[in-house]
């Protein structure tokens, strides 16, 4: 594995732009693909995990699915739900930093990250963060890390906080409008439910629950609704966490929109699916990039181009665009954990 | 105007700064009574809740405006005389220890608690609000905001984002990190920002996630939204016996492996119930070498389950006695105790000293051996009391700081409880920052490309570095001076110690 480290010192100390790429399974997400590929799927494996610790240690290209078998052996999960978009790696994961239904009540993908071994542009080794879920020993790069699109550094180890798998589960199915799906997924989140995930689409609300089995029972009982069976619930659920669903087939351009959960049905030109509670809704429509970001803005939130769309609807950047006060410390971090542009250059930003 | 490069070898020297030119013009930006000079006035802001560390400033602006936080921030800025933003000043790090040539900028005034929305389940409030404020605003909708570091009656929101703050609820309930949503910030250029917003997510770098425990070292809290949660219906705590620190730290491990998550899960060790006891009547067994509290939390069916589950798993740990509250009263009566430790251990001593340190649960038993092996060592009584749920401990070395040498044994002792905490695969500190105090010590935890790291991330942010200075990030020249730079590799770093 030394030798593998060893290999990635090498390429990166070229100099010369590289592509950090795992599974290749997120190639869609982000700018322009450019540089040579720099590829991590060799330095792979668990590192350490220890369950009474809810941590698991893993390098890089240790395929998601392969870490996610190893947690179910013991009945632990990553409660943030990260697509595996068929064959993501841990690093890759984390450097995108999506997750999945569970995140409005689980957490995101970051909130689990509790360390990170990375290599910097100048192929130095670094660690930040730890295997314990306190820690505020200097600042939270490893935090800072995740979601990054691989632009500040090449992630070689992650450590992440895992979860117990609750024993007790059910989905839930309701007819109800869009606006009062938003009313009661925000009510329901203000009371002592055990509440997973939430989405609606075309009138149907679908409800996860999981936790306690007595609380999940009870939970059932107090909201009603028409219980799906446990395969076509999984198969519900997966389906939007890995964007298998009928509603994400296709190629119209698919938008993200994260908004605040209770921002009213948005006048959007097509179809649209909403996940998080609210929190987080997806259209399918060949859309201007300037009209949907500033209906996104106005409601407090913030619209990406997520997969496909022509060239310009991606050229001017497929994220919102910062506020320069931002961009600029957004272009002093980058230069200083990448001097020399190495690492996925304009895969977040056109700027960097 | 003074532009000089904050770097990561040496400290910086404000020297040259202009003050009273500099206190005339805040005194024409800010009301008559926000801006401290004369010493009487100055004098309670030479520390923070670490006394230790004494250094009176040579001026306090208590801005009331976002507007005069900007104006103060831009006037010290052009002067080059560094800030020390500050919270409530219950710190136990010492992060808000004035700068001998710098200006405190007390947030203390802007406490007022903006909006609170039942339906997004958010709060949006001014730095200055209290911790317990905030629940108690949201009380009434069936909400609370779930952080509860011990200080939560006094500590303000805008220090719990400076420092990552926890509580005893954060297995469960996450740290300041992950229930807040947006902060309101101003850069040292004066500019307003936000980090964060009220989606779950806002586009870029998490800059949120890198101001949440930067101590003040890279922007000021101006304004902060926080996530509020159901507050449960139910709550009952077991209190478990154990005739030895190991078995009581393996029954901890064997609660996790059982697939629970407690509520808020906590270690006290013989000599911390002695010290509580008296004070509190809790009701503690004064026999067992350390006890547990385990709660639970959710709806009565719901911690019903899990009570008698967590009750089967201690009870095969080798608890010798177990006991579960059986009203409100009692539960709260359980906590008491534990909530006491830190004034217990004033009441026993004129002095004491709180280690933060955070270490994989399965060591803890380990780690209360070496401490006790310590005590011999230096002379010094320590009792402890453990998060140990996530691990993070809080040993309290009792001292007088009237006795010659006492306060620096007892820095010898924690910095030796921290050397050991890092080399257990652990931290220094787990949610009470690094600050002034514990500066030394990050040379333990981290190499000198990291620390380099630190300093260009608070570049980034602070390029003249006027923001906190000299603390949180140790220069280079302090960790050798020091003589404690960590080695990475499998060599382990002061092969000297004994390692228990």
């Amino acid at each position: 594995m030394e030798k593998i480290v060893e290999e990635f010192r090498s390429r990166i100390l070229e100099r010369k732009s590289l592509r950090l790429r795992g599974g290749g399974s997120k190639d869609f997400y982000g700018g322009p693909l450019a540089g040579a590929a720099l590829e991590t799927g060799g330095y792979s494996g668990i590192v350490s995990y220890e369950p009474t610790e809810l941590v698991v240690t893993a390098r890089c290209g240790t395929p998601l699915a392969e870490l996610e078998l190893a947690l179910a052996a013991r009945r632990q999960f990553l409660a943030c739900e990260p697509p595996g978009f068929g064959g993501a790696t841990v690093g890759g994961a984390v450097a995108a930093g999506l997750s999945g239904p569970r995140r409005a009540m689980a957490g995101s993908l970051r909130d689990f990250v509790l360390g990170v071994k990375i290599m910097d542009g100048e192929g130095r080794v670094l660690k930040f963060g730890g295997e314990v879920i306190k820690n505020v020993a200097g600042f939270d790069v490893s935090r800072l890390m995740t979601g990054s699109l691989g632009t500040l550094g090449l992630i070689l180890e992650v450590s992440l906080k895992v979860m117990p798998l609750p024993v007790g589960d059910a989905t839930l199915r309701f007819e109800m409008p869009q606006a009062q799906a938003l009313d009661a997924m925000n009510r329901w989140a203000g009371q002592p439910l055990p509440l997973a995930a939430g989405s609606w689409q075309d009138g149907v609300l679908t409800l996860h629950l999981s936790g306690a089995q007595a609380a999940v029972a009870s939970a059932c009982r107090k909201l009603g609704g028409e219980l799906l069976a446990a395969t076509a619930a999984t198969e519900f659920w997966q389906g939007l966490r890995e964007q298998s669903a009928a509603f994400f087939a296709g190629d119209a351009p698919l938008w993200r929109l994260s908004v605040p959960s209770v921002a009213a049905p948005l006048e959007l030109p097509g179809a649209q699916l909403l996940e998080w509670g609210g929190a987080q809704r997806w259209l399918r429509a060949d859309a201007d990039a300037a009209q949907l970001r500033e209906i996104a803005a106005r409601v407090g939130g913030h619209a990406t181009l997520f997969r496909g769309g022509r060239g310009e609807q991606r050229s001017g950047g497929v994220f919102a665009p910062l506020q320069p006060a931002l961009m600029e410390v957004h272009r002093r971090l980058k230069q200083s954990f990448d001097p020399f542009g190495v690492f996925n250059p304009g895969r977040l930003y056109p700027e960097f | 105007m003074t532009r000089r490069e904050h770097s990561a070898d040496s400290a910086q020297d404000f020297a040259d700064t202009n003050y009273s030119a500099l206190l005339v013009e805040l005194a024409g930006l800010l009301p008559a009574d926000s801006l401290l000079q004369v010493n009487e006035d100055v004098k309670p802001y030479e520390c923070d809740g670490l006394s230790a560390y004494r250094q009176v400033p040579m001026a306090v602006a208590l801005p009331e405006t976002e507007a005069q936080v900007i104006a103060v921030i831009k006037a010290c800025r052009a002067a080059g005389a560094p800030l020390v933003p500050r919270g409530a000043g219950t710190g136990l790090s010492a992060g808000a220890l004035p700068h001998p040539q710098g200006v405190v900028l007390s947030l203390a005034k802007m406490k007022k608690i903006l909006h609170v929305d039942p339906v997004a389940r958010v709060a949006v409030v001014q730095p200055g609000v209290r911790n317990l404020a905030i629940s108690e605003a949201a009380a009434p909708l069936g909400l609370y905001y779930a952080p509860d570091p011990s200080s939560q009656i006094a500590c303000s929101i805008g220090g719990n984002v400076a420092e990552n703050s926890g509580g005893v609820h954060c297995l469960k309930y996450g740290l300041t990190l992950h229930n807040v949503l947006r902060v309101r910030a101003v850069l040292i250029t004066g500019e307003i920002v936000e980090f964060g917003n009220h989606a779950l997510d806002a586009p870029g770098y998490d800059l949120l996630a890198l101001t949440i425990g930067s101590e003040g070292l890279l922007a000021v809290v101006t304004e902060v939204t926080v996530k509020l949660v159901p507050k449960p219906d139910h709550a009952q705590v077991i209190i478990a016996s154990f005739g030895d620190v190991m078995t009581a730290g393996n029954a901890v491990a064997d609660v996790i492996a059982a697939g629970i998550i407690p509520a808020g899960l906590e270690m006290m060790d013989k000599p911390a119930t002695a010290a509580v006891e008296p004070y509190v009547k809790a009701g503690y067994d004064l026999t067992a070498a350390a006890i547990l509290l385990c709660e639970s939390d959710g709806t009565a069916e719901e911690v019903a389950e899990e009570i008698g589950r967590m009750q089967a798993v201690l009870e095969k740990s080798g608890a010798t006695k177990i006991r579960v509250s059986h009203s409100e009263a009692e539960r709260l009566l359980f906590w008491a105790g534990r909530k006491a430790a830190f004034p217990a251990a004033g009441r026993i001593s004129p002095d004491y000293y709180c280690m933060d340190g955070t270490i994989p649960r399965k060591r803890l038993g380990e780690m209360l051996m070496a401490i006790y092996g310590m005590e011999k060592k230096y002379g010094l009584r320590c009792i402890n009391v453990f998060h140990a749920g996530d691990g993070n401990m809080h040993p309290l070395i009792l001292y007088d700081a009237n006795v010659p040498g006492e306060l620096e044994r007892t820095e010898a002792f924690g910095a030796e409880i921290l050397r050991l905490s890092v080399q257990l695969g652990g931290t220094i500190t787990g949610e009470h920052g690094v600050g002034y105090e514990k500066i030394n010590s990050m040379c333990d935890q981290f190499c000198a490309d990291e620390i380099r790291a630190f300093h260009a991330v608070k570049r980034a942010f602070d390029p003249e570095g006027l923001l906190n200075p000299e603390k949180a990030i140790p220069t280079l020249y302090r960790c050798a001076e020091s003589g404690r730079m960590h080695v990475h590799g499998n060599d382990i770093p002061f092969p000297e110690l004994e390692r228990l």
